[in-house]
């Protein structure tokens, strides 16, 4: 060995490499030396929580994975389910929280190059990404500037790469204010035979390094995202890449045609921790070693060491694992695309992790110490006692009318119109996007046959900053209520999970809490996780995120002619709620808007109920009885109806029995208008299927309510709200729209 | 009726254009830009994407590529090319048509719904409109903005070569609707010969009701109806 080697790693040494004191000792231990220092910051980048889940993995071990639907759980770059037609669906979700909270148009293009990678890489081509924003008050400056940023980014990296981008979420919330999300989700198609894995096997057979050179971009990305952010956080804008969509175009075509070959027998791409992740975790899979030589990679710049190489973030690059004589023909289909490839690697049969820089050999460290030895954390201390939600039942709120609660609502930047946002994506490239966005989840078409796919994502960090666990849950059900809405049967779960920082006892135990209400809420739902991602350490200068479960939901709809939509339709149709009347405001928007708290308890989930619901809404739209279905959330019945309407561009008449109580009203009109009760959806049908759907009801044990009827150019609420649907629409328009 | 799709690296629309072709029930063969080749192809379509990354501006590179000479020269002889989005700034680029496309006024990229209005059917395109109908055919992109000259746009105009402008549901004028801020609200124009058209809007992306209109299915007919009718290509021919 002729690297430096370490005679006792300084603390700054273990600053660099976001190790701690104790992870360097054990270190030691399992090597039974010192380690040099490259290996050291190999060690650094493997065993950040980015790549080795050192903190969450104990906890994940408890979700659902399996269904008869699951053809690929957690452990490859995606998961992947069977749709039908001897076709998969490979998907999933992924954060690039800590780079766009630096630099916002790269963080977040790369974000989306990034998991666009994991599903091509899998052999599927990517039929359409989504993207799950949070960001701070969108009246300062620097919240607008991070928001513009990663709008543009997401945009400029999908419009040109040429994958619709067809839906999302985005939210505003103090708690973002120094910690910005950006989660994104791409969800591919692949012919089952052609599920191409990240297993290497094979001594001998070589790996090829495809696509870009190797540069100085993103060295350290992974332990970076894996640390809170401070003060010098911006100096640390070197550890974000740069995106090139172009470039990834062309190494998408190239791998796509070759998913299913027999000549390739792995194919990896480069994410977190560069070449070293990478060609470690393939050859982790696969149970063998790999031998990589640094100085084979084609470098951007002179004088890289061996070090920089393998830590590089460079983007848009691959590895593709073939045997010697296969090599050749390989290299063809990538130089027809005008891609590199480089032979930088050869798989081993002992299972050791070897870096050559030429004839020196540089680093030699043991597989199973590398990708599986990072010491877990358990939790940092025991359950915090928590203050029970304060019961903000019948406070004193603003004296607004239910019209001005209204107005005002759907004219805040959480309920108001995301058209801004999205008519800057390209949503139907690809001739698929049967829904666009708008609504409650995107449907997308499936090539050569009659099914969709019905894709949201989900999660409500107020409901989980009161209580991570019903937070969760509620999360899960959201997601699926948006794809029921489309008449998709939920399929497959993929999950964010955004966290502040473990070390303290109370995000460690939220963490904890979230993940059992993620699997307790998929187990009753019947709905596998098939894949997802963990970033913690969301937290600037001791300020963390509110606990954030994002849901990414895929479901399946057989014949994609029989889809519904979020917006009334016809004249004379009826109106009706399906699940309770309730007036529980905790959480909610209205009281953020009005009360300017979150205080609880988060809405009552009856999860039993949930799925009763669930089952309604699917017969009633496969049996063709319904003319609108759209999940009543944010804002409640009075929000999800005038929703209905600016999407038919029509109105409605409706009265609530409950209203009518007057003084008597918990939480007031507002509690029945704008609470967030859970496990509902205003649908609308022609007159006649009313008594099909009440059997149909009666049937399910769901809670069914007539409300009024859809006609005229106004939304009227009996007794409190009548307001022209021009007026709605202008404040709903407006709401994201930067004012002068 | 065999329609060629060029396939530039960075293409995108080159598959959506194959599907919609082949629902109109033609043969399509994808053109590689490296290949000089046309293949028989009795219209040659030239799709949207972003050319070999269109980093220096959109479509200055392409027109480079080998392919397009064969293409320049197809066009030279009458033949048609039909340049989608992309593919209309590689045509300005290549100066097949005036003009140039500029970023969108809004200084963003846009994907909408649009409405056109067919400004002649006096070309292989349209031939199958009338004057004044109105297509709803969705626009996607960040620089459609265009823009001539005065005298050009005169010429334009007098020549009848604009072939669809934005315009409003109803046919009235789009005034501040506009998605890019195109001179004169030009969304589409032919050349002198009116064998080569340009457009910004994706007509391959409404071919079907199930995905939001069908109306692209009638330029598509169009071209198909003007191709068999008038039986060999007549400029360029041997006899």
């Amino acid at each position: 060995m002729t690297s430096v080697q370490l005679a006792g790693a300084s603390d700054q040494d273990l600053a660099e490499v976001a190790l701690t004191r104790a992870e360097y000792v054990h270190l030691v231990e399992s090597l039974g030396r010192e380690p040099n220092r490259l290996e050291l910051g190999i060690v650094g980048a493997l065993w950040s929580e980015h790549c080795s889940y050192k903190t969450s993995k104990p906890l994940l071990g408890t979700l659902p994975t399996k269904g008869p639907r699951v053809l690929q759980g957690p452990g490859e770059n995606a998961g992947a389910v069977d749709i039908g037609d001897g076709l998969a669906c490979v998907f999933k979700i992924e954060s690039h929280n800590h780079p766009s909270a630096i630099e916002p148009y790269q963080g977040a293009a790369t974000g989306v190059g990034g998991i666009l990678r994991d599903i091509f890489t899998m052999g599927a081509r990517p039929l359409a990404l989504l993207d799950s924003l949070r960001f701070g008050p969108l009246d300062e400056l620097h919240q607008r500037h991070l928001f513009d940023g990663v709008v543009a980014g997401i945009g400029g990296y999908g419009n040109c790469i040429g994958v619709p981008t067809v839906g999302g979420e985005l939210y505003f919330d103090e708690s973002y204010r120094t910690n910005c999300l950006v989660n994104a989700m791409c969800v591919g198609i692949v012919e089952q035979g052609r599920l191409t894995r990240a297993t290497a096997s094979g001594p001998g057979n070589l790996v090829l390094l495809v696509g870009a050179d190797t540069g100085r971009d993103g060295i350290h990305g992974a332990s970076f995202a894996s640390v809170v952010l401070d003060a010098g956080s911006a100096a640390r804008r070197p550890a974000v890449q740069v995106g090139n969509p172009f470039l990834e175009k062309c190494l998408m075509e190239a791998c796509l045609e070759l998913a299913g070959d027999p000549r390739v027998i792995a194919m990896q791409d480069l994410g977190a921790a560069g070449l070293c992740g990478s060609t470690a975790e393939l050859a982790h899979r696969g149970g063998c070693g790999i031998e990589v030589d640094v100085s084979r990679a084609s470098r951007r710049e002179t004088g890289m060491t061996p070090y920089e190489v393998m830590l590089s973030e460079s983007q848009e690059r691959m590895l593709i694992v073939a045997k010697p004589s296969d090599v050749p023909s390989l290299q063809e289909v990538f130089e027809r695309w005008d891609l590199h490839s480089d032979v930088v690697a050869v798989i081993l049969a002992e299972e050791r992790f070897v870096v050559r820089d030429g004839a020196d050999h540089v680093c030699d460290l043991p597989l199973d110490v590398l990708v599986d030895g990072a010491p877990l954390r358990g939790a940092p201390g025991s359950r915090p006692h928590r203050a029970a939600p304060l019961d903000a039942t019948n406070r004193r709120r603003r004296s607004w009318t239910s019209e001005e609660a209204l107005l005002r609502l759907l004219g805040s930047p959480n309920l108001g119109s995301r058209a801004p946002v999205y008519r800057r994506y390209d949503q139907q490239v690809g001739d698929a996007t049967v829904i666009l966005p708008g609504g409650d989840a995107a449907l997308v078409r499936v090539e050569g046959t009659s099914r969709g796919l019905g894709l949201a994502t989900d999660g409500n960090s107020r409901y989980a900053a009161l209580d991570a666990r019903q937070g969760a849950m509620i999360a899960v059900c959201e997601a699926a209520r948006n794809v029921v809405a489309t008449g998709a049967k939920p399929a497959a779960v993929t999950n964010c999970l955004n966290f502040a920082n473990p070390e303290h006892a109370v995000v460690w135990w939220d963490l904890h809490d979230a993940i059992e209400g993620v699997g307790d809420a998929c187990r009753a739902l019947d709905i596998p996780v098939v894949s997802g991602n963990v970033s913690l350490y969301n937290d600037t200068g001791g300020t963390g995120i509110d606990p954030t479960v994002v849901i990414g939901m895929v479901g399946v709809i057989d014949d994609v002619k029989g889809r519904c939509t979020a917006g009334f339709r016809d004249v004379g149709d009826s109106v009706a709620l399906i699940g309770p009347v309730d007036s529980e405001l905790g959480g909610s928007e209205y009281q953020r808007i009005a009360d300017g708290v979150n205080a609880g308890p988060p809405p009552h989930l009856d999860i039993d109920l949930e799925r009763r619901v669930h089952g309604f809404i699917l017969e009633a739209i496969a049996a063709g009885l319904l003319h609108s279905a759209h999940d009543c959330a944010e804002g409640g019945i009075a929000i999800a109806i005038a929703e209905s309407c600016l999407l038919g561009d029509i109105g409605a008449r409706v009265t609530i029995d409950e209203l009518e109580q007057g003084e008597g009203l918990i939480n007031g009109e507002a509690g029945i208008l704008f609470g967030e009760s859970q496990s509902r959806f205003v649908i609308s049908f022609a007159r006649e299927a009313l008594v099909r759907l009440h059997e149909l009801a009666a049937r399910h044990s769901v809670p069914f309510r007539g409300l009024g009827s859809v006609g005229g150019e106004r939304f009227s609420v009996t007794g409190c709200i009548d307001v022209s649907l021009a007026d709605v629409r202008r404040v709903h328009e407006g709401a994201l729209i930067e004012r002068e | 009726m065999r329609f060629g799709i060029a396939v530039f690296p960075g293409t995108w629309s080159d598959r959506d254009c194959r599907h919609a072709v082949e629902l109109a029930g033609h043969e399509t063969v994808m053109l590689w830009h490296k290949d000089r080749d046309l293949q028989d192809a009795d219209c040659v379509i030239l799709p949207g994407g972003f050319a070999y990354g269109d980093y220096l501006r959109a479509g200055a590179v392409a027109r480079f590529a080998p392919l397009m000479e064969s293409v320049t020269e197809f066009a030279n002889a009458g033949g048609l090319v039909w340049g989608i989005c992309n593919g209309f700034q590689i045509l300005c680029e290549a100066h097949l048509l005036p003009g140039a496309l500029t970023r969108n006024g809004s200084l963003q990229y846009r994907c909408a719904p649009t409405w056109l209005r067919v400004e002649t059917v006096d070309t292989a395109f349209t031939s199958g409109c009338a004057a004044g109908d109105v297509l709803e055919i969705p626009v996607s992109h960040g620089e459609g903005r265009y823009v001539a000259d005065e005298a050009t746009l005169e010429m334009l105009e007098r020549d009848q070569r604009v072939a669809f402008r934005y315009v409003r549901r109803d046919g009235s004028g789009v005034v501040e609707e506009s998605p890019n801020g195109s001179m004169r609200d030009i969304a589409g124009i032919v050349n002198e010969a009116r064998n080569v058209l340009g457009m910004m809007p994706h007509p391959e992306r409404a071919c079907e009701p199930l995905l939001g209109s069908s109306d692209g299915m009638r330029l598509f007919d169009s071209v198909a109806k003007s191709i068999s009718g008038s039986g060999p290509m007549p400029v360029g021919a041997a006899w």
